[in-house]
């Protein structure tokens, strides 16, 4: 069964449509990564994943409940933690993380006391007096000391210097090692990365694309740069190939992935001297995605 | 670049900010002067009936103690300006309390504040700022009072004054406000200290009219008053006014340039590493969210209510002052102590109205902040998070309301030596929380339909103080003054108690807030 199942969702607000017919599928024991530009919809994803935004239309189902009926239900069984965290001025961290953890029906004490330590939080701080990367230190203690089968992570590690960004994706391989599930938006490509099994992007409120790395990365385009005895003009005409541009006996070129073996055949036939060809980097995958670059 | 850099810039900010606000103070303040105003010219037109006012007011203690002593009362004028006077510096009062603590204070807490000081403006432009823009609000207060109570047909030169004179009441409340800003890191916390100064001042006033002594000398309320402008016509209270404003708004400055920004003068304590046992459930995180609110209402009402209390023995000593005015009305001391209880406790019971609007509205607060989503996320369903902030609304008011009661009727046995009352004035005390609690109900509702305009709470608790202080003056209507729960409970101790009004006002009240949450548990969570 999976964790969450989301459907030809619509939720607009006035005349936007923030979620526009969106879907998403996060797999049990999965870490899923969910991109997209600012705006997009990720946060208003989250906030019904939680139940605190009704749907005008669509199916959500949510560790095999709805999120709006069953809203207390489903809660104890997951933690989340947004990206920019409001806390109580006048309570410490350390009754924040206690408050919130006893509403969800329970912490693991040593879990609390061991986070703390690696988090380098002091629990005794009023919570006006945290920096923003500090209240994000909250949260995050609060949500990982509980044991819950999902986590709902959005942006969890805005304003985390990089010694706790590291925490923190340690922190998610242990959950992937015990067996939970892991929604986690992040604008930050490595920490996806490293992390995620499968990604989702999701722009103007759409799901652009969802699959794994390999998978997106093959459906994109490799770029290839490769020196031949002679004039590779006739590329051109290879199926596949775009930006063909050549100087001095080298040539450049993009070719779709799945077609990036005709091109090396046709290189071969040239006189191959030189070759090399790298994947799309995460970073142009997305700025394909989210600029709309990819062309048909 | 000097300290008050950018000033000009930060005015058209906070004009901007609040366009619609101050427009509401002033026009509000405005419309009621005339209201009030025009009914008094009604009511008072004969030599009779001024002279039956006269006699009335020169003994009433409830009188003095909400509106100062009265000076030419036997002039129409004269009672006009008795009428409208302390309810106008009032308004004025918490109008540049509020609005110079949401420029200074809330905006250092909120964080926009470091994001305007980080352009070019100087260290005390922002304070700068809010108390020019307060300061022309209460002097466009001033002269419009001025205005209006000329062409009612009041004598110009003293409508002048008493123009004059509430718009020193503005300055020096815009100063004490500043300095209340400077002290605590909230904003809250600033509303708090300048609210408690304020009361206090107006509180000093009246025990001060009522004992008709040098104690209204300490109140910028009782400069108000002695600049009389319809009867001596004195300018030179106002001076007292300017050099008190100078003062405090010195200190204020001072203070400013002495503390870091976005703290206070109480530096930042650790707290607890872990939570007690009573946090951890929603009406428990409610009561640690609403402590403060109630302790320092506590406080003020208790204090409140012991005055009142310790009034009725001033009630017997005018009385006795002025014999024949008792016979004139054919009362007896007792029924003149009762009646004066069965008029002041429901007074009370509006000002408890104010706490409980306060704690009600916290979970909007909540919700607009952020904070309630935190809670939301765990297992706890809305209706669950809701019912706690009830709760402590519910059981803060009537631990309010007991408060009161005991306090009222305590120090009435202590100064007067009569233990008859005793019991009753504890009763109609305590029956105050049904009215109170359907006044707070409409919050609730409010909030669970429409979170962004449950600020419209506060409408219905200014109709209810408004019916209390000048209902009869404006002659409302009957149906009109019925629309405030605090007519009905029965007036004890003039009259016999009965449960019939507070059984339907309490079921009223347990409606509004059933459909409240109803509302709540269909619509989105808000936030911002």
């Amino acid at each position: 069964m999976n964790a969450i199942e989301i459907e030809q969702v619509v939720k607009t607000f006035g005349a936007v449509r923030a979620l526009d017919g969106f879907d998403l599928t996060v797999g049990t024991g999965e870490v899923h990564g969910f991109l997209g530009p600012n705006g997009s919809g990720k946060s208003t994803t989250m906030r019904v994943l939680l139940g605190l935004l009704r749907i005008d239309s669509g199916r959500v189902r949510m560790l095999g409940g709805d999120p709006w009926s069953q809203a207390a239900e489903l809660h104890r069984r997951l933690a989340y933690v947004p990206g920019d965290v409001t806390l109580w001025p006048s309570l410490t961290g350390g009754e924040v993380i206690d408050l919130l953890s006893r509403m969800r029906g329970g912490l693991d004490e040593r879990r609390r006391a061991e986070l703390l330590e690696r988090f380098e939080l002091d629990p005794t701080k009023k919570a006006r007096a945290y920096s923003k990367g500090n209240r994000q230190k909250v949260a995050l203690v609060a949500a990982l000391a509980s044991r819950v089968e999902l986590y709902l992570f959005d942006e969890p590690t805005s304003g985390l210097d990089p010694l706790m960004e590291a925490e923190f994706q340690r922190a998610v391989g242990d959950l992937r090692a015990d067996g939970a599930t892991v929604l986690l938006s992040s604008h930050i490509l490595a920490e996806v990365e490293a992390l995620c099994d499968r990604v989702s992007i999701i722009r103007a409120g759409v799901n652009a694309l969802s699959g794994t790395l390999a998978d997106l990365r093959h459906l994109t385009r490799t770029t290839v740069l490769a020196e031949t005895a002679r004039p590779a003009d006739g590329l051109t005409g290879v199926h596949g190939v775009h930006h063909l541009q050549q100087h001095d006996g080298r040539v450049t070129f993009e070719v779709d992935s799945d077609r990036i073996g005709d091109a090396v055949a046709h290189l071969a036939g040239l006189g191959l001297t030189s070759l090399q060809a790298h994947p799309p980097t995460l970073e142009e995958l997305f700025l394909q995605q989210y600029g709309e670059r990819l062309e048909p | 670049m000097n300290a008050l850099t950018g000033t000009g810039h930060l005015v058209r900010l906070v004009l901007r900010r609040d366009r619609v606000r101050l427009p509401l103070w002033v026009g509000g303040l405005t419309g009621l002067t005339v209201v009030s105003a025009a009914a008094v010219q009604d009511l008072y037109s004969t030599p009779v009936e001024i002279a039956a006012y006269r006699a009335t007011v020169q003994d009433s203690a409830s009188g003095r103690l909400l509106n100062g002593v009265p000076y030419a009362v036997d002039t129409v004028a004269g009672i006009t300006a008795y009428e409208v006077t302390s309810i106008a510096g009032l308004v004025v009062a918490l109008m540049v309390t509020f609005t110079v603590v949401r420029h200074t204070r809330g905006e250092e807490e909120t964080g926009t504040a470091e994001l305007l000081r980080s352009t070019v403006t100087g260290r005390h432009a922002g304070t700068a700022a809010a108390l020019l823009v307060a300061i022309g609000a209460a002097f466009l207060a001033g002269a419009l009072d001025a205005a209006v109570l000329w062409a009612i047909g009041l004598p110009g030169a003293g409508s002048l004054l008493h123009g004059a004179a509430l718009a020193g009441v503005g300055l020096v409340f815009t100063a004490s406000a500043a300095a209340a800003a400077q002290l605590t890191s909230s904003a809250r916390g600033a509303l708090g200290v300048a609210g408690a100064v304020l009361a206090l001042l107006f509180v000093v006033r009246g025990v001060g009219a009522v004992r008709d002594d040098w104690l209204v000398w300490l109140s910028p309320f009782g400069w108000q008053d002695a600049t009389r402008p319809y009867g001596d016509r004195l300018w030179w209270p106002l001076l007292l006014v300017v050099a008190l404003t100078a003062v405090v708004a010195g200190g204020a400055a001072w203070l400013t340039a002495h503390r870091d920004f976005g703290s206070g003068l109480v530096p930042p304590r650790a707290g607890r590493a872990r939570a007690t046992a009573a946090l951890g459930t929603p009406v428990g995180l409610a009561w640690r969210v609403q402590r403060g609110l109630f302790l320092g209402w506590a406080v003020g009402l208790t204090l409140f209510a012991a005055l009142f209390g310790s009034l009725g023995r001033e009630v017997v000593t005018l009385i006795e002052s002025n014999p024949e005015m008792a016979d004139v009305m054919g009362l007896s001391l007792d029924d003149v102590v009762r009646s004066y209880f069965a008029y002041v406790i429901p007074f009370l019971g509006v000002l408890a109205s104010a706490y409980a609007v306060a704690s009600a509205l916290r979970l909007r607060s909540e919700e607009l902040g952020g904070r309630a989503e935190a809670v939301l996320a765990t297992g706890t369903s809305r209706l669950a998070w809701a019912l706690g902030g009830v709760a402590v609304t519910v059981l803060g008011t009537l631990a309010m309301v007991v408060l009161m009661g005991v306090a009222l009727s305590t120090s009435h046995l202590l100064l007067s030596g009569e233990d008859a009352l005793f019991g009753r004035l504890v009763g109609a005390t305590v029956q105050q929380a049904a009215p109170v609690l359907l006044v707070a109900s409409t919050a609730f509702l409010a909030h669970g339909w429409f979170p962004h305009r449950a600020l419209l709470a506060w409408a219905v608790f200014a109709f209810a103080l408004l019916e209390a202080y000048l209902g009869e003056l404006l002659s409302m209507p009957a149906w009109l003054a019925d629309l405030s729960p605090f007519r009905h409970p029965a007036g004890v101790p003039v009259e016999p108690f009965t449960p019939w009004p507070l059984l339907v006002i309490g079921a009223l009240a347990a409606a509004a807030v059933a459909v409240g949450l109803a509302g709540l548990r269909r619509r989105d969570l808000s936030s911002a």
